[in-house]
């Protein structure tokens, strides 16, 4: 295997273990390079199995439902049955929480691609063929596209929210200067490869399997009962594994499962419902794109005395997961900056577009894209250099209150950034490239290196909770199984590597098998980067039980007291002894010994109560930073990324190999989200850009060749986390908006003290608006 | 149609002759090999072509040698594999022992969620066959196609580079490589060079063997529809799913993709791909070769045709612009009478070009440079890979001691068809290369000779300001600057000794 060479970094090793904290590959790596890891649409499928799909009023975003036309569809040669809402038996709701997105469409049409009626037939063609044939009569209305039709409008899904620290208007009216703007940033397509899909299968009493592309079966679960009126536990939501997810399948993945049961049940048949793409792309939501409106008051050396900032986000037609996404925009307003004082404003619009949802980061990257361009408009108007500034304005070592009233204690991102500014060269480079600027015509240099702090841990307490279950085989074979899901972040060979480690064995005696309500009920999803933080100390919890009974088996075998057996290398050692794994297991089977257990995990310390504003809503901080350079065209706004250098803090990896691959392919998605990737939606409410042809993700050609990605070694979380590891699903995401403030600065080279109007995403076009308003056209 | 024809189309897999017979004339080969074969290994990420985790191999005969190249076959008929060895990413491994490719992938970690790595697999597996020196750029070009949302696409490149990059004399060695005669031989059989007609007079799919069937067979049945690469019409079928009930395949035609170089020039034939005629344009000059590298993805380039690119009539076609400013023309064929015209005048309006009913896109003539005469092509597009453009820019200046002597300028993405520049084109004859200012009135020309719109590309106002510094770029690079001080991408000076 790959061994990694000089990718860590710093002084302060962590202990070596037997097989956590190495470069195990993926899981499913063997399998998914010979076609031989199956995702929802390559199960087998049961004989007779149905084909659903979807449909809606291809002419409307908005408006009352006069009349709907199914006869076409239902003539259609293969279709067995066509759903609407009156064939919810239960509630025609499927929302995560807080209500307002029905299955189907009932009354009115609340955005372009609501869906309207469902179409079973015999085959996939069939079914999507006649789900066009629907006429669906809407008295259309002009739809709210915008944040600022919604503000027109006072429209909202929410009410406003607020954090305020110390008196920020005093702060600002008594600063030396003051500096307001205003910055637009780009929602992001999650662009999951395997689409949304799902198979369900009716079993006796009217039960349901629901094999399901999600990162919450849970939830899955929940609404498919609840929209079929039948109890949780006549249904088991199944995943083995998605083709990405990135926050698109934790709410949204529910609707097309509920479908496809709702599909079941009512022929009595198995039923597959998998998304067309572009149907994926009109019909599920996006990253929260925002307005963000600032001033920023300051002293004459670059420190911030106060902020005031407005977070407006495009939430679409409900709430969705709207509340904790732009909660968490807030939580990041400040990134690694200690604010004097602060008013973080944030408005949950609504707009006649599809519900906007979780991706990666959760809202926190658009919190973080403001705060970074704040401070290069700062720096840019002082004439100093941004990381200069940044520094100066960083929370100190000693630690600080952040705006909503945590303490930050286990603050590293001064250590970090000297180090990568060290290791990135950013000042001889930052020299060369004034050079070059000076002399270049058309093309124009920009470097950035900016820090990330970013809160571990659900905002939403009561998620911050895991279970797992664990069996050992009487032939020492060992099966785990837990509530967090795989949709390539690893955290299945992630939690084996805990059960290994902790039975002694190795890895490969240690089965992953698909998660599934049956086995741990009352999941959280997975999502907030807790994957293996939750499931992995539920895990261990498990395993220590179980390992405990064993131990005694042990101890009575070599006449040695309990605390002296040890667990390694395949065997049990007790005084100078040993036996094998597998013998102890048949010696405890034999004994009348249990050898299955249930694991279970609350996260520590977890004490946010958003109504008082008052707690701690994170257990911990993951740190990074990233050094990029870019090059501009400013006759034509392409752009190339020339270098990038990450230095990434995950505690004493769990994984490094995993760990690097989350923290490169994070950054690259970033990256796509502030450059290449761009959502338009026409005047009509229509998503203009609904497929890959006209929503550009990065390819390998735009990942620069001169990429230097390394992990921070802090020696471990300070927080009591699995074997100190830290979160790493989201976190490096962010770093990409060192790209962005690269490409600020190169513009910025055009007319030094003017800050650049540049918005995201950066696509050729936005940075030839800001060049142009650079250079007076 | 000339007898006797065939009424089935036959594949090599794993080195067994498959026969598929009575499939619908649209039948995609992505539904051939996972609903009918249930081979699930292939994926379908977006069924347009665009992200490649369907990336399947086709392996032809070209010079009694087996090429394999990477296609979608999500929007590739069924019907055009036929005399193709088909490998899928099942194919790879032999007795528990992984492909090359796949062993690199996995010690790289190049998998994570794993839905777009049989399509990578594959692509990889053919730049892997190609059995030649391998660089980085070459493992990117190779993956132009092929979408990853997880990696960041490092520890594939890395892979691609081990597996395909690191063998000293660049053979492959591999089980496709010990039965390689075998299989040639095999394939060589499957060719028997007669028509293949598929179906009823109603509702068929048929591939020619000749030019003369399928100019008798399309005048006979002028509302069919022509397949070349499919790489357009495969998104009738699975995104607009419209029903074409008679498809006429050329890909089979003898001698229809010959790529013909003389003193003059270069004959495309119809159904040469941009694979095919990469380095036939590309000698004519490097930006040509960077347009032709940028043109879809490798999975596009090597199904896709120049001929259909122009057919189709697209206003955002990449290849037109460049082929219109070099002076290229086009030849048509009706049953036995050909004709050749301009390239511009082919294309009358949008969505309308010059061609009757059963007449069909021939060849493509391309003259080859003077020495007199310079020339520029840019594409502007979101990304740089597989885009379409928002606007492409071609020029072609012929050059008298510093003096533009006579200007063809030709955009893409400016108006409804690709279309010359006509204002401008006049105004810069007697432009100075070495004075800036005398190109204004040509760069202010610019302005009137296009009426741009707005879209999910670009505005109008950004295609017309780009438009503008496009030619202000060109001339920039033509009065001496090196493009490296004048692109992001895309540099002459490694292989250009024109402008030196």
């Amino acid at each position: 295997m790959n061994a990694l060479p000089d990718q860590t970094t710093g002084t302060s090793e962590p202990e070596p273990l037997a097989v956590a904290r190495r470069p195990v590959p993926h899981d499913s790596a063997i399998k998914q390079v010979q076609g031989g890891a199956p995702y929802i649409d390559d199960i087998r499928e049961p004989a007779g199995t149905l084909h659903v799909a979807p449909g809606y009023a291809r002419s409307a975003a908005k408006g009352k439902i006069l009349s709907v036309d199914l006869a076409a569809v239902r003539a259609f040669p293969g279709v067995v049955a066509v759903l609407t809402a009156a064939d919810i038996p239960g509630k025609n709701e499927c929302s995560p929480s807080i209500g307002g997105d029905p299955v189907f469409a009932e009354g009115e049409i609340l955005f372009h691609g609501q869906v309207v009626y469902a179409v079973v037939a015999e085959t996939r063609d069939a079914a999507r063929k006649a789900a066009r044939l629907g006429h669906v009569e809407v008295a259309a209305e002009p739809p709210a596209v915008d944040v600022e039709a919604a503000i027109a409008r006072n429209a909202m899904v929410l009410p406003d929210y607020e954090f305020v620290k110390g008196d920020p208007a005093a702060a600002i009216a008594a600063a030396p200067a003051r500096l307001s703007g205003s910055i637009r940033v780009g929602g992001q397509e999650h662009f999951y490869l395997e689409g949304q899909a799902a198979l369900a299968v009716p079993m006796e009493d009217g039960d349901l399997l629901v094999h399901t592309s999600t990162q919450h079966p849970t939830e899955v679960q929940h609404l498919v009962a609840k929209v079929l009126a039948i109890p949780d536990a006549a249904v088991v939501a199944e995943c083995r594994r998605m083709g990405g997810g990135f926050g698109g399948k934790e709410s949204q993945a529910t609707q097309w499962a509920v479908i496809a049961a709702l599909a079941a049940r009512v022929t009595g048949k198995p039923a597959k419902l998998r998304l067309d793409r572009d149907d994926d792309m009109i019909m599920t939501g996006k990253r929260h794109d925002m307005r963000v409106d600032w001033t920023v008051a300051y002293d004459g050396d670059g420190r911030i005395d106060g902020v005031d900032v407005a977070f407006l986000a495009r939430c679409g037609y409900s709430a969705d997961l709207s509340l904790g996404v732009v909660d968490r925009t807030m939580f990041h307003a400040d990134n690694a900056y200690d604010y004097p004082a602060a008013h973080i404003l944030s408005r949950r619009l609504k707009t006649d577009t599809v519900s906007n949802t979780a991706f990666r980061g959760f809202g926190g990257p658009q919190g973080i894209v403001f705060c970074e361009r704040m401070i290069d408009a700062l720096a840019i108007t002082l004439g100093r250099d941004p990381l200069d500034v940044r520094k100066a304005n960083f929370y100190s070592s000693a630690g600080g209150t952040t705006p909503y009233g945590m303490a930050v204690t286990d603050n590293i991102i001064h250590e970090l950034v000297d180090e990568l500014e060290t290791t990135s060269d950013y000042r001889a480079r930052r020299r060369a490239i004034g050079d070059f600027n000076a002399t270049s015509r058309v093309l124009k240099k920009g470097l950035a290196l900016t820090p990330l702090k970013f809160g571990i841990s659900f905002t939403l307490a009561h998620l911050n909770q895991a279970g797992a279950l664990v069996h050992v085989y009487s032939d020492g074979s060992i099966m785990v199984n837990h509530g967090g899901t795989e949709m390539g972040q690893g955290l299945y060979i992630k939690v084996a590597q805990v059960v290994a480690e902790e039975f002694g064995v190795g890895i490969d005696k240690v089965k992953i098998t698909a998660t599934t309500t049956a086995k741990v009920p009352n999941t959280s999803p997975t999502a907030a980067s807790s994957g293996s933080d939750l499931n992995g100390m539920a895990a261990k919890v498990a395993v220590d039980k179980i390992r405990g009974r064993m131990a005694e088996v042990a101890a009575a075998h070599f006449a040695v007291p309990v605390a002296d057996t040890r667990f390694a290398d395949g065997r049990v050692f007790g005084g100078n002894r040993s036996i094998g794994f597998e013998e102890l297991a048949k010696k405890c089977y034999l004994a009348r010994v249990q050898l299955s257990d249930t694991g279970y995990y609350a996260t520590p310390g977890i004490t946010w109560n958003r109504e008082l504003k008052t707690g701690n809503p994170f257990f911990y901080f993951a740190y990074g930073a990233a050094c990029s350079e870019v090059t501009i065209d400013t006759l034509t706004g392409e752009l190339r990324v020339d270098r990038v250098d990450i230095l990434h803090d995950c505690g004493a990896s769990l994984n490094p190999a995993i760990d690097i691959g989350q923290i490169e392919g994070g950054f690259v998605q970033g990256m796509g989200w502030l450059t290449t990737e761009e959502l338009v939606f026409d005047a009509g409410g229509r998503l203009a850009t609904h497929a890959p042809s006209t929503y550009k993700i990065p390819t390998a050609t735009d990942v620069p060749a001169d990429f230097r990605v390394k992990l921070y070694s802090s020696g471990g979380n300070r927080a009591d986390t699995i074997y100190r590891s830290k979160a790493v699903g989201e976190p490096p995401l962010m770093l990409a908006v060192s790209v962005f403030s690269a490409v600020t600065d190169a513009v910025a080279s055009l007319k030094p003290g003017v800050v650049p109007p540049l918005d995201a995403p950066a696509t050729p076009e936005a940075i030839m608006r800001a060049v142009k308003a650079m250079k007076g056209k | 149609m000339s007898e006797p024809s065939r009424a089935s189309i036959r594949y090599l897999s794993c080195g067994r002759i498959i026969e598929a017979t009575n499939f619908e004339p649209t039948a995609t080969l992505l539904d051939h090999l996972r609903l009918t074969r249930g081979l699930t290994g292939t994926k379908e990420g977006c069924g347009e072509g665009d992200c490649g985790a369907c990336t399947v191999a086709l392996g032809r005969l070209v010079d009694g040698r087996i090429v394999y190249r990477p296609v979608n076959a999500c929007i590739l008929l069924l019907g055009q594999v036929d005399g193709a060895d088909v490998v899928t990413v099942e194919d790879l491994s032999e007795g528990g022992q992984l492909h090359p490719v796949q062993a690199a992938m996995v010690a790289h970690h190049g998998s994570q969620c794993g839905f777009c790595t049989p399509g990578i697999v594959m692509s990889l597996f053919t730049l892997y066959q190609a059995g030649e020196e391998v660089g980085r750029d070459d493992v990117l070009s190779q993956l132009s196609g092929n979408l990853c949302r997880c990696t960041g696409y490092r520890p594939i490149v890395e892979a691609g580079l081990e597996a395909c990059g690191s063998r000293p004399d660049h053979k492959p060695a591999d089980a496709f490589a010990a039965r390689a005669a075998e299989t040639a031989a095999k394939l060589a059989a499957l060719d028997d060079g007669t028509d293949v007609f598929i179906g009823s007079r109603d509702r068929f799919f048929a591939a020619p063997a000749s030019v003369d069937a399928l100019a008798s067979l399309y005048a006979a049945h002028a509302d069919a529809t022509i397949v070349a690469g499919a790489t357009d019409v495969g998104l009738w079928v699975t995104k607009q799913l419209r029903d074409l009930p008679k498809i006429i395949h050329v890909g089979r035609v003898a001698g229809f993709n010959a790529v013909a170089i003389d003193d003059t020039g270069v004959t495309l034939g119809a159904g040469a791909t941009f694979a095919d005629s990469r380095a036939a344009v590309a000698a004519i000059d490097p930006d040509l070769d960077e347009v032709w590298r940028r043109i879809g993805s490798e999975q596009v380039r090597a199904s896709g045709t120049v001929g259909g690119n122009i057919a189709n009539g697209s206003p955002i076609g990449d290849s037109p612009p460049a082929l219109i400013a070099l002076g290229a023309t086009v030849t048509l064929r009706q049953g036995s009478a050909t004709r050749s015209i301009p390239l511009e005048d082919y294309f009358l309006a949008y969505g309308k070009q010059d061609r009757r009913p059963g007449e069909f896109v021939a060849a493509v003539r391309v003259p080859k440079l003077h020495s007199d005469q310079l020339f520029r092509a840019y594409k502007i597009a979101k990304r740089y890979d597989q885009d379409i453009s928002a606007v492409m820019a071609a020029f072609r200046f012929t050059v008298d001691t510093g003096f533009i002597r006579e200007a063809r300028i030709a955009f893409g993405g400016m108006a409804a068809t690709p279309k010359r520049a006509a204002g401008a084109e006049k105004a810069l004859v007697g432009a100075s290369l070495a004075d800036p200012g005398s190109w204004g009135m040509a760069l202010d020309a610019l302005a009137k000779d296009y009426q741009p719109i707005d879209d999910m590309r670009a505005s109008a106002a950004y295609r017309r300001d780009t438009g503008r510094a496009l030619l202000e770029k060109a001339l920039i690079e033509l009065a001496g600057e090196t493009t490296t001080a004048t692109r992001v991408a895309g540099f002459r000076e490694a292989s250009d000794e024109r402008v030196a």
